[in-house]
C-alpha cells in the first residue's frame, strides 16, 4: 500500500498530513503506552517499535516525495492556533530539515530494537516515543513559538531517561542537563518575544510568529537585531553545545543509557546548530555575518580542545562524548562560513555525525552490557575474542576520524573547503583536527582492541550476536553509501542552502557570500547512469615538450570534446540504424 | 581498449569485497589464490590499457573517464573518474605487476597463520586503494586513495595486534602520516581556491598561470604530504618501526608502491612546482638529500635485516625527492620503477631468509646462509648489486642519472648524493656479506648468551660449595659424637680394671692350700650332713671367687676392645673432617677460580664477533637451551611459491635499466613515454658524452670503495667494527626517541592539563555558579520543594507570565 502512496503523482491528499503524522503517530503511541495497563515489557517494545517504525516509513515516505530542486519548504500545513497572538500550526521541511527528519524518524525503531531497558519498560518507552514526537516538532516547525514548545519539550523525556535508566551519576547528568539547556531556553524566549513583538509595532501587521514573516518582513534596527540574536544564539550555542558551554554533555552522555546517548548524539545535539540554520541565519543574516567570527573562534576552539581533552579520558564512552565536541565545532565553523559548501557539509556533518557517533555509543553500550565497566584501562585485546565487533568498531570509528570513501568525509571535507574560502586561516587550525581525532580515536581502540585479553572476562568476552550485528551493519551500509555516493543527499540539501544564501545576500547589503568561481575548463561529457558512463570521455591532445603545453591542453581538450560529441552522435545514429 | 580502465582498480574491489563476504569459508590457501587471481586480472587490464595508450599517437595520451559525480556543491564538483596517461601507467603496471608476484610469494609465506584471509583481504583493499590513488582524475580521489593505503597500512602493521609493540607501530604510521594528510588537505583547498577545480586536467592548464606565491605554498603543503607518506624528514620515523608487519606487506608497501606515492604526486603537479619560487622546488631537493644521507648513516648500524632495508627505503626515497627538487622527474620515476623491482625483490629475499631461519632477524647469526638458501641468496645478491649501483644491474641506470641531474644543478647536492651512494654500497654489502658468507653463526651463542652461562657455572660452582660446607659441619659434629664415646669407654675400661684388681685380690687371698683344707674338710665331714653342708658351701664360695676373678678379667678385655673401636673411630671422624675441611676449601678455591674465568673469559662488549666463533668450551653445559634449539636447527630453503617471485623481481633488477638507457635519443624509452605527462616541465640534462661517462666512472668507484671497505671489514676482519656500528647511528641519531618522550612528556603533560583545566575550570565554573544559586536561594528553600519539576513549571509559568505581559503591551 505504501509503494501504491509513494507512486502517485506530487503531495497527493493522503501526504496532506505527512508532517502532522510525524508528530502524532509517535506522541500518540506515547499516550497508549502511558494509557496501556500493566504493559509487559515484549509488549511494551513491540508497540513502542511498531510506533516509531511506523514514523520512520513515514519519514521515509517524507524523503521520496521531496521535490529535489526545490528549495523551498514543501508539505508546508498551516493552522491557526491562537490567534490573537499569531501563533499557528505551521510545519514544513525543506532540504535542511529533511535529513534531520530522516534520522529523527530511523534512528528511533533502530535503538529500540538494540537496546532493553533494564527495568520499567513501559514508561521507558513511552519517554521514548515523546522524544521522537518533540525532536520532530522541532525540526518541522515554521512557528516561532511551536518551535520553542517543542525544543524544551524535548528535555522532559531525555530528563527522564538519564534520571531514571542512567548510570551511576545520572541524577546530577540530568540535572545540570536540564538547567543548563533551560536556562538557555530562557533567554531565547524572550529574545523571541522581543522580535515578535517589535515587528509587530514597526510594521503594524498583526502580531504573528510565523517564521517566513519574521524572516521577510522584519524591521528591528541593526543593533536589535543583533541583541535579539544573541539571545537565541545563547540558547543553541548551550544545545549544540558550543565551546565553553559544553560541560553538560560529556556528563549526560556518560550516565545517559544506550538508547540516550545514542538519541542525544543523533538528533538532539543537532537541535541547536539546526536552529542556527533556520533561526540565527534565517531570521537575522545581518547580525550572523556580525557575529560570525566569534563563532568561527569557537568551531576551531571546540574542534582543538574536544580532541585534545577527549584523549586524555579514561572512559570510553566520556572520550566518544568529547569527540562529540570536536565534531561539532566541525558543524559550527561549517555554517558560520556562510558559504554553500561550508553550510552544504555542516549538513552533512550533522547526519553523519548522528550515524558515526550513535554507532560509536551503541558499541560502547554493548561493550558495557557485557563487561560492565567503561574503563579503558579494564578492556584489553577484545579484538581477540570479538572480531567481527573490532571490525564494525574499526569501520565506524574510521568514519568518525573521517576517512574518505566513508561518510565523515565527504562533510569534513566540505566545511574545512567552504571555510577555507571564507576565511583560509580557520580552515588551516582547523584542519589539525584530523590529526589529533586519528590520535585520540586509534589509542583508544589500541587500548581496549589490540594488545592480548589481560583478564578472563576480556578472554571470554562475547563477539556480537545476530541481532546487533544486524543493527550495525545498517549504520555501516548507510556509513559507506553516504561516503561513496552523497549526491542524492547533496542534490536534496543545495537548493535549500541556495534560497538560504541568497536570502541573507538579499537582506545584508554588503555580503556577497564567499565562493569560487568556477574553474573547470574540461567539461566531461556523459553523466552517470547514462549510457554513455564508462565510456570514453575525452582524449587529450598534448604538444609534448614546450613550456606553453597549457594552452594546447586547453585548446586540445575543447577539439577532444567535440570530437567525443562527435563520436556520440555518431554511434547514436549507428543505433537508430 | 582505453576504457576498460575501471577494470584495473575493480579487480581488487570485487576481490576484497568476496573476501569479506566468504574469505574464511574459503580458508587458507584458496583465500590466497583469490586475491592473488584479482590482482593478476588487475594487472591484466592495465597491460591492456596500455596497450590501448600505446596504439595512441604520443600527444594524444591522456584519457578520461568519469563513472560517477562524487561530490558537487556550488562551484566544487569532484567525479570518480580516471586519468590515463603514460605517468599514471607507468605506476599502475609496476604496482599491479609486482603486488601480483607478492600476492603469490605471500600465499606461501602466511601459510597456517590464524587469520589467512584476513591478510589478503586488506591486501586486496591496499591494491586497490594504491590504483585509485595514481589513478584518479582529481586531487581528492587521489586523496581517497592516499587515506586508504596508510589505512591498510595501518591495518597491516598491527596486524599481529597482540603484541603491543605491533599496535602501536601501526598507530604511530597512521598517526604520522595524518600530519602529513594535513598538509595535502590544506594544498587541496589552496588549490581550489585558486583555480577554481581539483582535476588534474585543469590544473595542469591553469598551472602556469598561478601567482609564484600560491604555487609554492601549494607545492610545498603536497611535500608536507609526501614528507608523511613518503617517509622523508621530519615525518620519517613511521616507517622503520612499521617493518613490525609482515614481511610481505613490508616488500609491498613499505618499500614498492605505498611509499612512492608522494614521488607520484610531486611529479603529477610538477606544472606548479615549476611554477613556484625556486627556492621551494631547491627545498625539496634539500630535504631528499639529506634524507637519503641521514638514513643511510642510520641503515649502517642496524642488524635487524629488515631495519636495513627500511632506512635504505627512506634513503632511496630520499634520492627520489631529491631529483624531483632538481627538475629530474622522468628520473625519479625511472629509479622509483627499478627501486620498487629491487627493493620487493630484497625484503621479499629478506622474509625467505627469515622464513628459512626460524624467525630470526639478527644479521649476527647469520652467516655463510649461501650454502643454505642458495636461490634465495643468488636473488638476494642481484638485488644488492642492483641498489649498489654495480654496472649493468637496474639501479645504477637510474641512480646514475640523477647523480648526473645533480651534477648539472647542484654541486653540493651531487657530494651528498656520492656519499650516500657510497655509505648505499657499503651496508648493503655489509649486509649481504652477514647474511650470506663468512661463517655460519646460527649456533653461536651471543654475548649476552655467553653471560647467562657464565653466571650459571658460577651459580653451579656456589652450590657445590655450599654442600661442601654443610659436610664440614656434619664431620665435626660426628668427631665430636665419636670423642664423648671415647670418654665414656675410657672411663668404663677403668671401672672394669678396678673391678678386676677386687676380684683377683679376693681370689688371691684363697690359697690352694685353702681349697685343699676345704676339700679335706668336705671328705671329713663324711656322714655328718650339716658340717658337709657347710663344707660345700665354703667350697664354693672358694671356687667362685676364682670365677669372679676370670670373669672380670673377660670384662676388662670387652672393655678394652670398645676403647679401642673408639679410638679408632674418633680417628676416622678426624680424618674425615679434615677431608672436609680440604673439600670445602677446594670448593671455595674453585668458586674464586671459576669467577677469575669469567671475569677473564667474559664477552667483553656486546659485540658480536663474526668472523671467529665466541670460546664457549668452557661453559658449554650452561649455555642457555635457546642455542641448543638452534644448533639443532636446520635452515632450509624456502617452497617454490616464494622463490619464483623472486626469480622474476631478480630478472626485473637485472634488466629494469633497458627501460631507460642513456646512449642515444631513441634508447631513452621512458622519458620518451613520459614525456606527454611532464607537460614541458621537467629540466633536461645537458650533460652527455664523455661527461656522462666520467660521472658514471666516479659513481661505480664510488660504490666499490663502498663495497671493498665492507669486504675487508665484514669478510677479512680488518678495522674495528664498533668504530662503524656506533650506537648513536644504531638509534637513529636519537631523532625517534625525542619524539617519543617529547610526546610522552611535555606533550603528554600538555594535554592532561587541558583535561583537568575542563574538569576543574570550566565544569567547574558551572558547578560554582549552581552552588551560588544554591546558596542565594537559602532564604527560598523553605517555600520550594526541591524536585525538578516544579521548577520547571516555576520557570514555565514565569515565561508565560513574562509573555503575556509583552503581549498585552503590545496589544493596547
Amino acid at each position: 500500500m505504501l509503494a501504491a502512496l509513494l507512486a502517485s503523482e506530487a503531495v497527493s491528499p493522503p501526504f496532506h498530513y505527512l508532517l502532522t503524522a510525524l508528530i502524532m503517530v509517535p506522541a500518540a503511541g506515547a499516550l497508549v503506552l502511558f494509557l496501556m495497563r500493566n504493559g509487559r515489557p515484549d509488549t511494551c517494545r513491540q508497540v513502542a517499535f511498531l510506533v516509531a517504525a511506523v514514523t520512520g516509513l513515514l519519514s521515509v515516505a517524507l524523503l521520496v516525495k521531496f521535490q529535489q530542486a526545490d528549495g523551498d519548504f514543501q508539505f508546508v500545513e498551516s493552522w491557526t492556533w491562537i490567534k490573537d497572538y499569531g501563533i499557528g500550526w505551521k510545519l514544513g521541511v525543506d532540504g535542511i530539515s529533511l535529513f534531520l527528519v530522516v534520522l529523527t524518524g530511523v534512528l528511533f525503531p533502530v535503538a529500540i530494537i538494540a537496546v532493553v531497558p533494564e527495568h520499567d519498560a513501559k514508561p521507558y518507552y513511552a519517554w521514548l516515543l515523546v522524544l521522537q514526537a518533540a525532536s520532530m516538532g522541532v525540526f518541522l516547525a515554521l512557528d516561532l513559538f511551536m518551535f520553542f514548545v517543542f525544543f524544551e519539550l524535548v528535555l522532559v523525556p531525555m530528563y527522564f531517561l538519564i534520571g531514571k535508566w542512567g548510570h551511576g551519576n545520572r541524577t546530577y547528568a540530568a540535572l545540570k542537563f536540564f538547567l543548563y539547556t533551560m536556562f538557555g531556553s530562557a533567554v531565547m524566549l524572550v529574545g523571541m518575544v522581543i522580535l515578535v513583538v517589535l515587528t509587530h509595532r514597526a510594521t503594524g501587521a498583526d502580531i504573528t510568529f510565523d517564521l517566513r514573516t519574521l524572516a521577510n518582513e522584519q524591521a528591528l534596527s541593526t543593533q536589535t537585531a543583533r541583541a535579539v540574536f544573541c539571545a537565541f544564539a545563547l540558547a543553541f550555542a548551550i544545545k549544540v553545545p558550543i565551546f565553553p558551554l559544553h560541560t553538560w554533555l560529556p556528563d549526560a552522555h556518560t550516565e545517559a543509557p544506550t538508547a540516550g546517548s545514542v538519541i542525544l548524539a543523533g538528533v538532539m545535539l543537532k537541535l541547536g546548530t539546526y536552529g542556527y540554520l533556520r533561526f540565527g541565519l534565517y531570521l537575522f543574516p545581518e547580525a550572523a555575518r556580525w557575529a560570525a567570527p566569534l563563532f568561527l573562534v569557537l568551531g576551531v576552539v571546540g574542534i582543538i580542545y574536544g580532541a585534545v581533552v577527549a584523549t586524555m579520558q579514561k572512559d570510553l564512552k566520556r572520550l566518544v562524548a568529547y569527540s562529540s565536541v570536536a565534531h561539532l565545532g566541525f558543524i559550527v565553523l561549517g555554517i558560520f562560513a556562510l558559504n554553500r559548501q561550508g553550510i552544504t557539509g555542516g549538513i552533512l556533518q550533522m547526519v553523519n555525525h548522528g550515524l558515526s557517533t550513535g554507532a560509536l555509543f551503541l558499541l560502547v553500550g554493548m561493550i558495557y552490557e557485557r563487561r560492565h565497566t567503561r574503563m579503558i584501562a579494564d578492556l584489553n585485546g577484545l579484538q581477540k575474542a570479538a572480531p567481527i565487533m573490532a571490525a564494525a568498531f574499526t569501520v565506524v570509528m574510521l568514519s568518525s576520524i573521517g576517512l574518505p570513501g566513508l561518510n565523515g568525509f565527504v562533510g569534513e571535507f566540505l566545511i574545512l573547503n567552504g571555510t577555507f574560502t571564507a576565511h583560509r586561516w580557520y580552515a588551516v587550525v582547523a584542519a589539525t583536527g584530523v590529526i589529533l581525532a586519528a590520535l585520540y580515536m586509534l589509542w583508544a581502540y589500541q587500548r581496549t582492541f589490540h594488545g592480548s585479553p589481560k583478564s578472563v572476562e576480556n578472554e571470554r568476552f562475547k563477539d556480537l550476536n545476530f541481532r546487533e550485528g544486524g543493527v550495525l551493519l545498517l549504520f555501516i551500509a548507510g556509513i559507506v553509501f553516504l561516503g561513496v555516493y552523497p549526491k542524492p543527499m547533496i542534490d536534496r540539501i543545495e537548493p535549500a542552502v541556495d534560497r538560504l544564501i541568497a536570502h541573507i545576500e538579499d537582506k545584508s547589503e554588503t555580503f556577497t557570500a564567499p565562493e569560487v568561481s568556477p574553474g573547470s575548463e574540461v567539461e566531461v561529457t556523459g553523466e552517470a547512469g547514462s549510457k554513455d558512463a564508462g565510456k570514453v570521455v575525452a582524449v587529450v591532445v598534448i604538444s609534448p615538450g614546450k613550456k606553453a603545453g597549457a594552452e594546447e591542453l586547453t585548446a586540445a581538450l575543447h577539439v577532444a570534446e567535440a570530437d567525443a560529441e562527435g563520436h556520440r552522435a555518431e554511434a547514436q545514429t549507428e543505433e537508430h540504424k | 581498449m582505453l576504457e576498460l580502465v575501471w577494470l584495473i582498480p575493480a579487480f581488487p574491489l570485487v576481490g576484497f569485497l568476496l573476501l569479506v563476504a566468504f574469505g574464511r569459508r574459503l580458508g587458507d590457501p584458496l583465500a590466497g589464490y583469490v586475491a592473488t587471481l584479482m590482482v593478476a586480472g588487475s594487472f591484466a587490464a592495465a597491460v591492456t590499457v596500455f596497450v590501448g595508450l600505446v596504439a595512441l599517437p604520443p600527444e594524444q595520451r591522456f584519457f578520461l573517464q568519469q563513472l560517477f559525480t562524487w561530490i558537487s556543491v556550488g562551484s566544487f564538483h569532484v567525479d570518480a573518474g580516471f586519468l590515463v596517461d603514460p605517468l599514471s601507467m607507468t605506476m599502475v603496471l609496476f604496482i599491479t605487476g609486482i603486488a601480483t608476484l607478492i600476492h603469490l610469494y605471500a600465499v606461501a609465506y602466511m601459510k597456517g597463520d590464524d587469520k589467512f584471509s584476513k591478510f589478503f583481504l586488506y591486501l586486496n583493499l591496499f591494491v586497490f586503494s594504491m590504483l585509485m590513488l595514481v589513478l584518479g582524475d582529481n586531487l581528492l580521489l587521489t586523496f581517497l586513495g592516499w587515506e586508504g593505503v596508510g589505512t591498510c597500512s595501518y591495518f597491516l602493521i598491527s596486524f599481529w595486534f597482540t603484541e603491543e609493540a605491533n599496535a602501536s607501530a601501526g598507530k604511530k604510521a597512521f598517526v604520522t602520516n595524518r600530519v602529513g594528510d594535513w598538509g595535502f588537505m590544506v594544498a587541496t583547498f589552496l588549490t581550489f581556491f585558486a583555480v577554481g577545480s581539483i582535476r588534474y586536467a585543469d590544473i595542469l592548464v591553469k598551472a602556469p598561470t598561478l601567482a609564484a606565491v600560491t604555487a609554492t605554498a601549494i607545492a610545498l603543503l603536497l611535500f608536507v604530504g609526501a614528507c608523511g607518506k613518503s617517509a622523508q624528514l621530519p615525518l620519517y620515523v613511521w616507517l622503520p618501526d612499521a617493518m613490525a608487519g609482515p614481511t610481505p606487506v613490508s616488500a609491498l608497501i613499505h618499500a614498492a608502491t605505498m611509499v612512492t606515492a608522494g614521488v607520484y604526486l610531486m611529479v603529477r603537479m610538477s606544472p606548479v612546482l615549476e611554477a613556484s619560487y625556486a627556492w621551494a622546488p631547491q627545498t625539496i631537493a634539500w630535504v631528499g638529500g639529506l634524507t637519503a644521507l641521514f638514513a643511510a648513516t642510520v641503515a649502517v648500524a642496524q642488524n635487524d635485516i629488515k631495519k636495513v632495508l627500511a632506512y635504505s627505503t627512506v634513503s632511496q626515497l630520499g634520492y627520489l625527492f631529491m631529483a624531483i627538487g632538481l627538475g629530474g622527474y622522468v628520473p625519479a620515476i625511472f629509479h622509483t620503477v627499478t627501486h620498487a623491482f629491487f627493493k620487493a625483490l630484497l625484503f621479499l629475499a629478506a622474509g625467505s631468509v627469515i622464513h628459512g631461519m626460524h624467525h630470526e632477524q639478527d644479521m649476527r647469526r647469520f652467516g655463510k646462509l649461501y650454502k643454505l638458501l642458495p636461490v634465495t641468496a643468488v636473488t638476494f645478491i642481484i638485488g644488492w648489486l642492483a641498489l649498489a649501483g654495480v654496472p649493468p644491474f637496474a639501479g645504477f641506470w637510474s641512480k646514475d642519472e640523477i647523480l648526473a641531474y645533480a651534477w648539472q644543478e647542484n654541486k653540493a647536492l651531487w657530494a651528498i648524493g656520492l656519499v650516500t651512494a657510497l655509505l648505499t654500497a657499503f651496508y648493503m654489502s655489509r649486509q649481504v656479506f652477514m647474511t650470506f658468507f663468512g661463517r655460519y653463526r646460527f649456533g653461536d651463542p651471543s654475548p649476552e648468551e655467553l653471560n647467562v652461562a657464565w653466571d650459571a657455572k658460577i651459580a653451579a660452582q656456589s652450590v657445590a660449595a655450599d654442600i661442601a660446607t654443610q659436610a664440614v659441619v656434619a664431620a665435626h659434629e660426628a668427631l665430636a659424637t665419636a670423642l664423648a664415646k671415647l670418654g665414656d669407654a675410657e672411663a668404663a675400661v677403668s671401672a672394669a680394671r678396678a673391678a678386676g684388681s677386687d676380684a683377683r685380690a679376693k681370689a688371691d687371698a684363697v690359697s690352694p692350700a685353702d681349697l685343699e683344707a676345704a676339700r679335706a674338710v668336705v671328705e671329713a665331714a663324711g656322714e655328718d650332713k650339716n658340717a658337709r653342708k657347710a663344707a660345700d658351701k665354703a667350697l664354693k664360695d672358694l671356687e667362685k671367687l676364682a670365677k669372679d676373678a676370670d670373669k672380670a678379667q673377660t670384662a676388662i678385655g670387652k672393655a678394652e676392645d670398645v676403647l679401642t673401636a673408639a679410638r679408632q673411630a674418633v680417628s676416622d671422624a678426624e680424618r674425615s673432617a679434615a677431608a672436609a675441611d680440604s673439600d670445602s676449601a677446594a670448593a671455595r678455591d674453585a668458586i674464586a677460580e671459576v669467577t677469575r674465568r669469567a671475569d677473564a673469559n667474559r664477552p667483553r662488549s656486546t659485540i658480536v664477533p663474526l668472523l671467529s666463533a665466541p670460546d664457549d668450551s668452557e661453559v658449554a653445559d650452561f649455555l642457555p637451551h635457546a642455542v641448543e634449539h638452534r644448533r639443532r636447527y636446520h635452515p632450509h630453503e624456502s617452497p617454490g611459491l616464494m622463490l619464483a617471485p623472486l626469480v622474476v623481481l631478480a630478472i626485473g633488477a637485472l634488466g629494469a635499466g633497458v627501460l631507460n638507457l642513456p646512449f642515444t635519443r631513441s634508447a631513452h624509452v621512458l622519458e620518451n613515454w613520459l614525456e606527454p605527462s611532464m607537460f614541458g616541465s621537467e629540466t633536461h640534462l645537458a650533460v652527455s658524452g664523455p661527461g656522462l661517462v666520467a660521472l658514471a666512472v666516479v659513481a661505480v668507484a664510488t660504490g666499490l670503495v663502498g663495497i671493498v671497505v665492507a669486504a675487508a671489514v665484514y669478510l677479512k676482519g680488518k678495522g674495528d667494527r664498533a668504530k662503524i656500528e656506533q650506537p648513536i647511528l644504531e638509534k637513529g641519531w636519537g631523532v625517534d626517541g625525542a619524539y617519543a618522550s617529547f610526546m610522552g612528556g611535555p606533550g603528554r603533560k600538555a594535554f592532561e592539563l587541558t583535561a583537568r583545566f575542563d574538569q576543574l575550570v570550566i565544569d567547574g565554573a558551572v558547578n560554582g555558579v549552581a552552588a551560588l544559586v544554591r546558596q542565594s536561594s537559602l532564604q527560598l528553600r523553605k517555600t520550594q520543594s526541591g524536585y525538578l519539576r516544579s521548577y520547571a513549571l516555576g520557570i514555565s509559568i514565569g515565561a508565560v507570565v513574562l509573555l503575556g505581559l509583552l503581549l498585552s503591551k503590545a496589544a493596547f
